[in-house]
């Protein structure tokens, strides 16, 4: 599966400038895992605090964007005692070079983990070619 | 967010030197908020879960980011003026047979504990899991709250 470390190639920050924020506040890349088998790329991303509304997701000429904003959660009255994280944005953008059928792609947020699926298009699939002897 | 520091693991508020541990902490995050030209900052590992604790006048809040696990793997303990939250992150087997291009999050077990300012009412501690963030509001004891002293003339 040598070419299968090709398939997906994050962009790398250089290539690719995110667009310029419009929000205060930081942007974190989440982590993620990405896999597939013959019939899909999936991706599971850790979010902690995105809301379904919050997340965008969106994929146009090979290049899947993840972002999100997540709004801090301490009210205006309570002071800081000790901070380990911050409240900011996600964002993270790959390339995919298989073709994804667009209209079958299942996103679900469940306790701040993403979990994305990409089905191939069938054309895209592998296929067995048998050889009939003559 | 996903912010992790090889920091003590038990700030301290008590001792001599809690101010300064505390402008050491703020000084690195921001010297972190610096990183990385565009602004992203890149996971790092570290301390897991990353907490924050806040507090406002009846209440003391500690915000964890702990994305991914069942509300029943955590458990969280409170004892005077100490909360420990410990548990466990699985990440399922995948059914099939797939290939990952990335694997960069991480399962294991954690425990932290937090030493807090003053003295909670243990008892009346309340813990919501939401969005992957757990929140703990601490009722403050009512001998460690502020009292009002009036004057006499």
């Amino acid at each position: 599966m040598k070419e299968a470390t090709r398939e997906i190639q994050k962009v790398e920050k250089g290539n690719l400038k995110s667009p310029e924020q419009t929000r205060p506040g930081p942007v974190y890349l989440p982590t993620v895992d990405i896999f597939e088998d013959e019939s899909a790329i999936s991706v599971l991303a850790d979010m902690p605090g995105v809301k379904a509304q919050d997340l965008r997701i969106d994929l146009r000429e090979n290049v899947l964007t993840l972002s999100a904003h997540v709004n801090a959660p301490e009210s205006p009255s309570e002071t800081f005692a000790l901070r380990e994280f911050e409240s900011g944005s996600f964002f993270r953008q790959f390339t995919l070079s298989e073709v994804i059928d667009q209209a079958k792609i299942d996103a679900r947020l469940t306790n701040g983990v993403l979990r994305l699926q990409l089905p191939k298009l069938e054309k895209a699939k592998p296929r067995q070619i048998t050889v009939s002897a003559s | 967010m996903l912010f992790r520091r090889v920091w003590p693991s038990r700030p301290a508020f008590d001792h001599p030197l809690a101010e300064f541990d505390q402008l050491r902490r703020e000084m690195l995050r921001m010297f972190d908020s610096l990183a990385g030209a565009d602004g992203t900052i890149e996971p790092a590992a570290g301390v897991f879960p990353p907490i924050n604790v806040t507090q406002d006048e009846n209440n003391f809040y500690v915000r964890a980011e702990v994305p991914g696990i069942k509300a029943d793997d955590l458990s969280i303990s409170a004892l005077r003026n100490r909360v420990s939250i410990s548990g466990k992150r699985e990440i399922p087997k995948e059914q099939q047979a797939v290939s990952y291009h990335r694997k960069e999050r991480a399962e294991g077990e954690f425990n932290r504990t937090v030493t807090l300012p003053a003295e909670v009412a243990a008892d009346r501690v309340e813990a919501r899991y939401v969005d992957g963030i757990l929140t703990l509001t601490l009722p403050k004891a009512e001998e460690s709250k502020p009292r009002q002293i009036a004057v006499t003339a």
